[in-house]
């Protein structure tokens, strides 16, 4: 590797990492409830296929993806579906969902596992099959489901990034899972490689995480396919596009993937997740969780089952100090506030932040935009965020796409550093979903206007050959017998000709 | 446990910077240059900051009040002050009191409130201000006191005050001995006259080492304020250098094709209010370019404007029109030096 590049923009923060760091992750067992969220990834949620009262295994799907962008979801222990009922679901809107209430019997108890061949002996395409099965999302926040970007489509990959950045303050799952569960991502990164078949993998972390990097780096000594990167630490180096930056130097094109650059790039925890699917069998039931902040009593990383209630996380931190004033899942620049901590923790709940108020900037602080551009020096994507949002306030679309709002990463460095804190990312998100939204109408009113043309045309079609029907019937009639020779003559030259037609079109194909 | 959701945005760390906390660093700056300016030029200075600060102060708080919003939390801001006292310092030190309130009120009301406030006004305010008085009343923006070494008897605070406020002068001076051209008037109007350069500069005692006694150490510190400023991250070094370089080369230019009949490269740079105009005034993050492009343009532009109007205007110094022009074009500016975005092609789609 060597030569590392640097991209536009970014800050420094504060990383108050050291909070929650410090002791050994902590297994938070079966709670009494789980409530398994159906809609935990990017796309449409899984579809239920227990009922209630179901006795269900460990393991055992209890939602199956029903499109090719989704993710099945898996019951986390042993136990009785009671319920499946609307719940409020770790997302801003707070929308509720469904979710699978399971009550666990206390044995843990697996459902069935077949071991697996050698990775090295299953097909790319089955190997992206078996990571689908096992529900398995980006665990770095996004939740995209990670056997679509195990899938090469043709390219030829350069290199698989293993994402271990962890650029939010606040957040050490992933430093943790890099500590002590080294073994675990590099078998995971095996996995991938080959099912990308990928020449090189580069696990890329920041250099505020010496414990993490000496952990990992005797594996690059010992696979010569593997390089342990260590990058400097800067929000936001873990965003996808300012690592490959950083790495390779190229700029993921606008609307584009990093594999137009031949590059795939995933979270740590997606890797040791991949490798616990593929060498244990073992779906996605469960990941490292950091509880933290200044409104927790004892911040610490719990590996935690999906479904467990935040507050049981909480409590194990200590519960709450006297001046909790938010819960943020996620970390401090891109988490989401939720609204009640009886939500579950889902797979992309990396990090739960309790806040304590901020007497330097809250609603009553903001004030008008005085130009003064830090937005503009510190965007990583360089955008123009002080332009975005005169036009996401004015409700000018037009003008915020030709500003390229759909390249802003949602980072909120232009908004820390916005000395009238204004909530910009909250303006950009608003901005982008009004453009969604349009874009939707007039693709119905599109589709609407589509289909009464190919009515009309049809309704058209059908008069006019009812026309030539009658028209040629008269003509038959008057002709007679002759003229059916030269009709049956014409019908054998327009076959002859389809078939010709069709040979050409194989061919070209 | 239940949260109020809607009171937090992200990001969820405790807040870095806040305006009045850029206004009050601007203050700061000024000062180094403040004192100077007092120590060279008396009293007069500091009484035009103060009935400056009073009048924006107020009249700021009127207009807010009347557009019915909450009137602590924008004076505290600090913005009014600032505006207040860039004004004050480009006015002449000893100005009426009704002069500084004229152009104070029309800066906060009319070039700042009446635009929305902070951040929506397309002038500078404080210059907008000074062009109005300086359009209005002529002759009493000619009238500059003299460096103290050249006076006979500077007046003490309260006589300054005095003046000020009443137009009355201590018995032992009269008008004139306060009402001196500048530095840059006089070069001007004695170049136009086709004196060279030596002859206006030797003997004449406003004339310092390079540029105006005493003016050119005020210059020098505006210049220490503004270079901690730059330090501080709340200017951008580009508006600042690039007004600079555009007005040293250009100045050096004409000096080297005719030394005689053009001022030196130096002579520009510190006399009238070029730094504090550099570093202070065109700097005015609202209406300014915001783009990095857009800022070195912006700062040329001033740069430029200011030779040319020092050079071949009809006014002594050309900051505020120089930088009340540039305000006009820094939305064409932004508009078409947009950064190529990350992943882009091209520049516009
Ligand atoms: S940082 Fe805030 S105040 Fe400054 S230009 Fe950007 S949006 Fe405006
Ligand atoms: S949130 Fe968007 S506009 Fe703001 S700094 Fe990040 S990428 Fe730029």
């Amino acid at each position: 590797m060597g030569r590392l590049f640097n991209f536009p923009g970014g800050i420094h923060l504060e990383e108050h990492k050291s909070v929650s760091n410090g002791t050994a992750v902590r297994k938070s067992g079966i709670p009494a409830r789980l409530f398994v969220p159906l809609d935990q990834h990017i796309g449409p949620a899984a579809e239920c296929i227990v009922s209630k009262g179901e006795k269900v295994l460990k393991g055992q799907t209890i939602g199956s993806a029903t499109e090719y962008i989704s993710a099945p979801v898996h019951a986390p222990t042993s136990g009785t579906v009671i319920d499946i009922q609307k719940f409020p679901a770790a997302h801003a809107s707070a929308l509720p969902s469904d979710v699978v209430i399971i009550e666990p019997d206390g044995k843990d108890e697996w459902q069935t596992r077949t071991p697996l061949n050698n990775y090295r002996d299953i097909d790319p395409s089955e190997l992206r099959n078996i990571v689908r099965g096992a529900g398995i999302v980006g665990l770095g926040g996004a939740a995209f489901p990670t056997f679509v970007k195990l899938n090469p489509v043709g390219h030829d990959i350069k290199a698989l990034i293993l994402n271990g950045a962890e650029c939010e303050p606040w957040i050490t799952c992933d430093d943790m899972l890099m500590r002590t569960r080294h073994g675990d991502i590099i078998e995971g990164a095996r996995v991938m490689r080959h099912a990308l078949q990928a020449a090189r993998v580069i696990i890329a972390i920041e250099d505020n995480k010496p414990q993490a990097i000496s952990a990992l780096k005797p594996y690059a000594d010992k696979y010569e396919w593997l390089t342990v990167q260590e990058i400097p630490t800067r929000y936001p180096t873990g965003g996808e596009k300012q690592l490959i930056r950083i790495l390779t130097g190229q700029d993921v094109p606008s609307h584009g993937l990093p594999l137009d650059l031949d590059l795939v790039v995933q979270n740590v925890a997606t890797a040791a997740a991949v490798h616990h699917a593929i060498n244990e069998m073992q779906p996605l039931i469960s990941r490292i969780i950091t509880v933290t902040g200044p409104g927790v009593k004892s911040p610490c990383n719990i590996e935690a089952l999906i479904g467990t209630p935040m507050s049981d996380l909480i409590d194990m931190a200590g519960g709450y100090t006297r001046d909790a004033d938010r819960l943020i899942m996620g970390g401090p620049m891109m988490g989401i506030t939720l609204k009640t901590d009886v939500t579950p923790v889902i797979k992309a709940t990396n990090c739960l932040l309790v806040q304590t108020p901020d007497a330097k900037r809250d609603a009553t602080t903001t004030r008008a935009c005085i130009r003064c551009g830090e937005c503009v020096k510190v965007c990583p994507m360089r955008l123009l965020p002080q332009q975005l949002y005169w036009y996401s306030r004015s409700r000018n679309f037009d003008q915020l796409q030709r500003h390229h709002l759909f390249d802003c990463i949602e980072c909120g460095c232009c908004a820390e550093v916005c000395p009238s804190h204004i909530p910009l990312v909250q303006y950009y998100r608003f901005g982008k979903s009004e453009i969604w939204k349009k874009e939707q109408e007039t693709l119905k009113a599109d589709r609407a206007r589509m289909r009464t043309e190919a009515r009309l045309e049809r309704e058209e079609r059908i008069k006019a050959e009812r026309k030539a029907r009658h028209a040629r019937a008269k003509a038959a009639k008057a002709a007679g017998s002759d003229s059916k020779q030269t009709e049956i003559k014409a019908a054998v030259a327009r076959a002859k000709a389809r078939k010709a037609e069709q040979k050409s079109a194989t061919e070209d194909a | 446990m239940d949260f109020d959701q809607h009171q937090h945005y992200s990001p969820h760390i405790p807040a870095s910077s806040t305006v009045s906390n850029v206004m009050l660093k601007v203050v700061l700056a000024l000062v180094p240059g403040i004192i100077t300016y007092i120590a060279f030029f008396g009293w007069g200075v500091l009484v035009n900051i103060i009935i400056a600060g009073i009048a924006a102060l107020g009249s700021e708080a009127v207009a807010v009040a009347l557009r019915r919003q909450p009137v602590a939390p924008t004076l505290m801001d600090g913005s009014a002050l600032v505006t207040a006292i860039l004004l004050a310092l480009a006015l002449p030190p000893h100005s009426a009191w009704w002069l500084i309130v004229v152009g104070t009120t029309f800066a906060i009301i009319i070039a700042k409130q009446l635009y929305g406030g902070l951040g929506y006004n397309p002038f500078n305010p404080a210059m907008a201000g000074y062009v109005v008085v300086l359009i209005s009343f002529p002759l009493e923006m000619t009238r500059w006191n003299p460096p103290l070494s050249l006076a006979d008897a500077p007046m003490s605070l309260l006589e300054s005050f005095q003046y000020s406020l009443t137009g009355i002068l201590p018995e032992r001076l009269d008008l004139d001995m306060i009402s001196l051209a500048t530095p840059l008037d006089v070069m001007r109007t004695q170049l136009d006259l086709g004196n060279s350069l030596d002859t206006i500069t030797t003997g004449n005692g406003i004339f310092g080492i390079v540029a105006g006694t005493g003016s050119e150490w005020v210059s020098l510190a505006f210049l220490a304020g503004g270079l901690w400023l730059l330090f501080e991250r709340i200017i951008d070094w580009r508006i600042p250098a690039s007004l600079l370089a555009s007005l040293l080369l250009l100045s050096g230019l004409f000096s080297l094709i005719d030394s005689s009949n053009f001022a030196s490269p130096a002579f520009h740079l510190f006399a009238g209010a070029t730094m504090l105009g550099a570093f202070f005034i065109a700097t005015d993050p609202v209406s300014a370019s915001t783009t990095p492009v857009g800022r070195l343009i912006f700062g040329a532009g001033c740069g430029i404007l200011i030779y040319v109007i020092r050079t071949w205007g009809g006014y002594p110094d050309g900051i505020a029109f120089s930088v009340l022009l540039m305000n006009m074009a820094a939305p064409l500016i932004d508009y078409y030096t947009q950064p190529r975005v990350i992943g882009q092609q091209k520049n516009r789609s």
